[in-house]
Formats: structure tokens, C-alpha cells, sequence
């Protein structure tokens, strides 16, 4: 394979893969009989050209930052945590619990012990395919699968015969009281005197709680004795080892920490949006969560931007499905396509792009 | 609880375990030979919806099945230029089948009938029937007929060819893999392939061809679905069976006769939480549906863990083969 620039395997693959995934994603539009053209603006005017679509894509936007911060932390560890979705599901729970049994006095406190009971809910769900990896050596990939059925089993259980209020048909928590509610975009533009900005949509505080998390976990990978330990053992487990860095307890805390994240998601769609339990809240954000690490490079600031071309992407394809006969499931094709040519076809796009830039002229110095 | 209930659970135990054994067993060839399938559950999806928009459109289940295997193929083939012709993440490959199968299988439903990503209701010969044995007796003549022909009318007799058909590739699978050629260098290629290649073998010849013969067990698994279990696609239809196959894998240790035995269980589970009443009956209280539907999964991460016996996937599975040069 011909040698790429650095600054081209960062940006210029993604891109180009991206690309590929929207050529493709045209061509089925085309097949349906739609225009693909229209169909693209449709999706940006109803995004980018309405404070609501900016509310409603932020608000995705935020839960895929989460998932994809998880699945990019196990990454640089070498490890596969594809069971953002059950993880997701526990913090549901863990932030269930936390509105509803505890008397929060306002909701800059609630938004606190919201997010520890999430991380805390989620970081044990990821903990037992964690120990089964570290020390038994189970699939890590295997479990977490199996982990995302029994949360969905177990979250089943729960609103459906423990955390239903008395008399309710709906499997889903009472709502939580009122002093836990998390100001919307909307509300906060209310404040700064821009009235009806956002109106109606759920994005809210916890997107600031995302751009915290980005920022955090890119001074753990990058700027602490752990993050360097965490990579290292992704990079070279035995180096890792000779250097006297214990595997076990690298791949448990880099899954706690996962975990942790994943579940916070749940602080967006729980208490920020539904201000309830519901089932089947995180809609496919933990899977989603993979492409999203994938395109972000497992970077922070990737993960940011691309978690963002998601948000649109979802609240495109929400309008699609609103206004025309493309059913919203064109999105999870597109994003199937992402993470087929940004991850399972890397090598294939990087041949490409490689072949082009050696025509060029390019070599490695 | 009498004898004919416990019949009418195993009969649907079996039913249910049919598809989850096809799946199990397209997996088991693609595992042995060293490529990992998470997406055993979007092929069948795919082989599901196609089979059922083809027996729909032509009145013929044949074709249906036939279309239904090749969109499986096709999926499978996805996975293998990107699992051994690129080398890439033969996980990441899996998770991205499973949605473009999810996705697919609504957009093309609804440009094609119009229903909300189903298909119209299969009727006649766009169905699998049930074959009857000679000598059966009815529903409603089974309790003239005592235990034994119970057993047979109810049990065995009554399926549709494809349930059978299954079976029957269990033990065909045993053979190729363990009395032939083809089988042995299968194995092989999964463990160890770089033995394989230094003896004059193919190893990408070996690994498409078993990636295919998954594709065409699932899309076997997929017209099952929609076209004997249950008259026509809907949304989602496999519904994590791919998943429960996964786990039945596992659960078998990767051999055929375990994988029967694996899916019958499975299926059995299955087949319990559609009759929460037969269970209040037998152990005089309630059992929860969600605990049976999570059984599976426990059950697979007990024996991942080494509590109960230890199971080792094939040594080179899930990693790409680069050829020395």
C-alpha cells in the first residue's frame, strides 16, 4: 500500500469515506424514485435554517457524543465495547433513580447526582464483561452484546412490574418532579431575551456536559500517567506489561470510565428530554456510538464533529420522513455505509486515496 | 398439565428452534474458518424481507427462498471483501451489515408495497406448508389416538420441509466438517492459517467459500421466517435471533450436534415464554418472560466466563491473514 500524508489519514480519509457513504446513499434515493438533490436540502433547511432544527440536532448530537467518547476511550485500550446500548440503558436507571428517591432542591444539583448514578449504572454494567476479559479472557465484543439483551430484559422488568406507578398501562417511571427538570435551549434563550428560539425542540444543558466530556477525556488520554498507560496497552500489550503496566486493571478502569460514559447519555434523554424512564430510550445511540468513534478517529475533537454530522443526519432523516415518501430508516443505511467505509473498508479507501496521492507525486520522507 | 401440552411446547420449540439452528450453524462455518459474524442477525433480515417481497410478487415461496439466499449472499459477500480481501475489522464489518440490512430492508418495503416496510400477507403456494405424514390425525381427533400416536401426529408429523431440512444439515455439517477434506482444511484455516498456506492452500479461497455457505444457511434461516413462522416480512422481523444464534454458538462451542442441542434449549425457552400459563402450572409459580428471554444470553456469558466448561473460539478467528512476502 502507497504512503499517505499524516494530515490526510486524519481528515482527508473520513472525508473521503463520508463521501463515498452519500454517492451511495444518492444512488439508493435515486432508485426509490426521489430526488436526492431535494432531498439534501430538505435536510439542511430543516436543520441548519430553523432554530428548532439546530435544537433537535444538538440534542442528538449530545447522546452520540457520549456514545462515541465510550466506544473511543476502549478503542485506544484495544478493546471493542459494543455494549454502549445496554450501558446506556443502566444509566437510564441509575438517572431514574437518582430524580425520583432523592428531594434535589434545584436542578444544578440534580444534574450532578443524575450524572454520577448514570456513571456510576453504567460503569457496572460495563465492569462484568470487563473482569470476564481482564481475567478470564471471554470476548469482550461477545459479552457486551450479550450485556445489551439482559439490560434490555432487565429494564423491561423493571418498568413493566417494579417502577410503573400504580394504575399506569405505559412502561415508564412517574415523571420526575419538577425542581429535577434540566433548562432547555429554548428556556436559556428565553433568559438572554431571545424569545420562541428553539421552540419545542429537547436539546438542553447536558450538551454543555458533553463539551465538558470531550474536554476531560482528552486531558486523560493525552495528558495523564493513565491515559499514557491506557495507550500504551492498546498500541503493545507486552510492552505495556514489561513496562510494568498492570493489563487487569488498565482494561477494567478503561471500561469503567466507557461505561460511565455511555451511561451519561442518559442525563440527555432521561432527565433532560422525557424527565421519565421509558423503554427503548437510547434508540440505537450506543451502537450509532461506533461509527461515530470510528469517523471521529477515536479523537475527542473528532468525536465532537462527527457526533455533530450525526445530529444532522438524524434530524435530516427525521425530516425526510415528515415530509417526503424516504423513510427515516434511510438513515441507519447511511450510516451503515459510514462505518462500512470508514471502518470495515479502511484499507480499501486508503488504497485509493494512497494510489492518488503516490500519482502525485508523494513520498514518504 | 397433560401429555398433548407438553407435545404442543416441544412442537413449537421446534419451530422456533429453526431458524436460530440455521443461523447457528452458517455462523459455525464462517467461525471455523476464522472470520467472526456479528452479522448473522442482518443476513437473515435481509434473506427475510427479499424472500417474502419475491413470493409475494411471483406466488412462488421457491423463488422467494432463492432471493432470499442471494440477498444473504450478497451481504456476505460485503463481509468478506471487507474481512479478507481489505483485512478489515471483521466486527466492525458485522455491526455495519446489521444496519444496512435494518435500514434496507424498510426503505426498499416501502418503495415497493407501500405498507409501512412490510410486505403483503403470504397466502397458498407463496407459503411454506406443513408436510403431514401418512397417518396423521387432526387437532381435533388427538385424543383417540393415545401417546404414541400423540407423538407422532403432534411432534413429528406436521412441519414445514424447511424445519427438516435443518435437521438434516446438522448432520451434514458434522460430516463435512470432521470426515472430509474440505472440512478438515476448513478447521485448519481457522486455527492456523499460515499452516494452510504452506501447504499450497488457498486461505482467501478457503475462507470466501465458507463466508458463502453462512450466507446461504441464513439466508435459508431469513425465508423461514417469513415465509413458514410467520406468512410475510415486518419491520425488524428477526427480532435478535441472529444474536441468540450467536450465543447457541457459543454455547456448542462451535460443533454441529451441541449446536442442535444448543437451539433446541433456546428454542424451548422461546417457546416457554409464549406460555407463561404451562409454566405456573409445572413449578406452581411465576416465572418472568424477560428472565426467559435474557436466559439465553446468561446462560452464554456463564460458559464465556469458565464457571461451567471453558469455550475457546478457534484460535485464528477474527483476525486477518496477511500472507508472508
Amino acid at each position: 500500500m502507497k504512503p499517505i500524508p499524516g494530515w490526510a489519514d486524519v481528515i482527508l480519509i473520513p472525508l473521503v469515506s463520508v463521501l463515498l457513504a452519500a454517492l451511495c446513499a444518492a444512488l439508493l434515493v435515486l432508485a426509490i424514485d426521489e430526488d436526492p438533490v431535494e432531498a439534501m436540502k430538505l435536510m439542511i433547511d430543516g436543520t441548519l435554517f430553523r432554530s428548532a432544527g439546530w435544537g433537535f440536532m444538538l440534542y442528538y448530537t449530545t447522546n452520540f457524543i457520549f456514545t462515541g467518547l465510550a466506544v473511543s476511550i476502549a478503542f485506544h485500550a484495544a478493546l471493542f465495547n459494543i455494549g454502549g446500548e445496554g450501558q446506556a440503558m443502566l444509566g437510564g436507571l441509575g438517572v431514574a433513580l437518582v430524580c425520583l428517591f432523592i428531594p434535589w432542591p434545584h436542578w444544578t444539583l440534580a444534574i450532578l447526582g443524575a450524572t454520577a448514578g448514570a456513571m456510576v449504572f453504567g460503569a457496572i454494567w460495563a465492569a462484568i464483561p470487563a473482569y470476564l476479559q481482564a481475567k478470564r479472557g471471554s470476548h469482550i465484543v461477545i459479552t457486551t452484546i450479550m450485556f445489551n439483551f439482559i439490560a434490555a430484559a432487565l429494564l423491561n422488568y423493571l418498568l413493566v412490574n417494579t417502577l410503573k406507578p400504580v394504575g399506569s398501562m405505559d412502561p415508564a417511571t412517574a415523571s420526575f418532579p419538577a425542581a429535577t427538570h434540566l433548562p432547555t435551549f429554548q428556556d436559556m434563550a428565553g433568559l438572554l431575551g431571545f424569545e420562541g428560539m428553539f421552540r419545542g425542540s429537547p436539546a438542553n444543558v447536558s450538551f454543555f456536559l458533553a463539551i465538558i466530556a470531550c474536554f476531560v477525556l482528552w486531558i486523560l488520554i493525552w495528558r495523564t500517567r493513565l491515559g499514557y498507560q491506557i495507550r500504551a496497552l492498546g498500541h503493545s500489550p507486552s510492552a505495556a506489561k514489561y513496562a510494568g503496566i498492570s493489563p487487569t486493571k488498565i482494561i477494567i478502569v478503561t471500561m469503567l470510565i466507557s461505561g460511565g460514559l455511555a451511561g451519561m447519555m442518559a442525563v440527555n434523554t432521561t432527565q433532560g428530554e422525557a424527565e421519565r424512564l421509558i423503554l427503548n430510550f437510547t434508540e440505537g445511540a450506543g451502537f450509532l456510538g461506533i461509527a461515530v468513534a470510528l469517523m471521529g478517529r477515536s479523537h475527542p475533537f473528532g468525536v465532537f464533529l462527527s457526533a455533530l454530522l450525526f445530529g444532522f443526519l438524524f434530524q435530516g432523516g427525521a425530516e425526510l420522513g415528515f415530509w417526503t415518501s424516504i423513510p427515516r430508516e434511510l438513515i441507519l443505511v447511511i450510516q451503515a455505509l459510514v462505518i462500512l467505509f470508514v471502518g470495515a473498508l479502511d484499507n480499501m479507501v486508503r488504497m485509493v486515496v494512497g494510489q492518488a496521492f503516490h500519482l502525485v507525486g508523494y513520498r514518504r520522507a | 398439565m397433560d401429555f398433548l401440552t407438553i407435545l404442543q411446547i416441544f412442537d413449537s420449540s421446534l419451530r422456533l428452534a429453526t431458524p436460530l439452528l440455521l443461523a447457528c450453524l452458517a455462523g459455525l462455518f464462517s467461525e471455523r474458518a476464522g472470520i467472526f459474524d456479528i452479522g448473522l442477525e442482518g443476513k437473515m433480515l435481509a434473506a427475510a424481507f427479499l424472500s417474502a417481497a419475491v413470493a409475494a410478487i411471483t406466488g412462488s415461496v421457491w423463488l422467494g427462498l432463492l432471493a432470499g439466499i442471494g440477498a444473504s449472499v450478497a451481504m456476505s459477500l460485503i463481509h468478506g471483501l471487507a474481512s479478507i480481501t481489505f483485512r478489515g475489522n471483521q466486527i466492525i464489518s458485522g455491526v455495519a451489515i446489521n444496519f444496512l440490512a435494518a435500514g434496507l430492508t424498510v426503505v426498499i418495503s416501502q418503495d415497493w408495497f407501500k405498507q409501512g416496510g412490510r410486505t403483503p400477507q403470504l397466502q397458498g403456494g407463496a407459503r411454506f406448508e406443513p408436510i403431514n405424514f401418512p397417518g396423521t390425525v387432526g387437532s381435533r381427533e388427538l385424543d383417540g389416538v393415545g401417546p404414541l400416536g400423540q407423538f407422532y401426529s403432534e411432534l413429528l408429523s406436521g412441519h414445514t420441509i424447511l424445519v427438516y431440512a435443518s435437521l438434516a444439515i446438522v448432520a451434514l455439517t458434522w460430516w463435512i466438517l470432521f470426515r472430509t477434506r474440505y472440512g478438515l482444511r476448513l478447521r485448519a484455516v481457522g486455527e492456523n492459517p499460515a499452516a494452510v498456506d504452506t501447504a499450497g492452500i488457498s486461505v482467501v479461497w478457503l475462507r470466501y467459500s465458507a463466508v458463502l455457505i453462512c450466507g446461504v444457511l441464513c439466508g435459508i434461516a431469513g425465508a423461514y421466517l417469513a415465509t413458514a413462522l410467520q406468512a410475510g416480512f415486518v419491520k425488524d422481523m428477526t427480532a435478535g435471533r441472529g444474536f441468540i444464534a450467536l450465543a447457541a454458538l457459543i454455547f456448542a462451542k462451535w460443533r454441529p450436534w451441541q449446536a442442535l442441542y444448543a437451539c433446541l434449549l433456546f428454542g424451548f425457552l422461546q417457546a416457554l415464554a409464549l406460555r407463561p400459563d404451562v409454566i405456573e402450572a409445572a413449578i406452581g409459580m411465576k416465572v418472568q418472560v424477560q428472565l426467559l428471554d435474557a436466559l439465553p444470553y446468561i446462560l452464554t456469558v456463564v460458559i464465556l466466563a469458565g464457571l461451567v466448561g471453558k469455550a475457546d473460539p478457534p484460535k485464528a478467528g477474527g483476525q486477518p491473514y496477511v500472507k508472508e512476502n
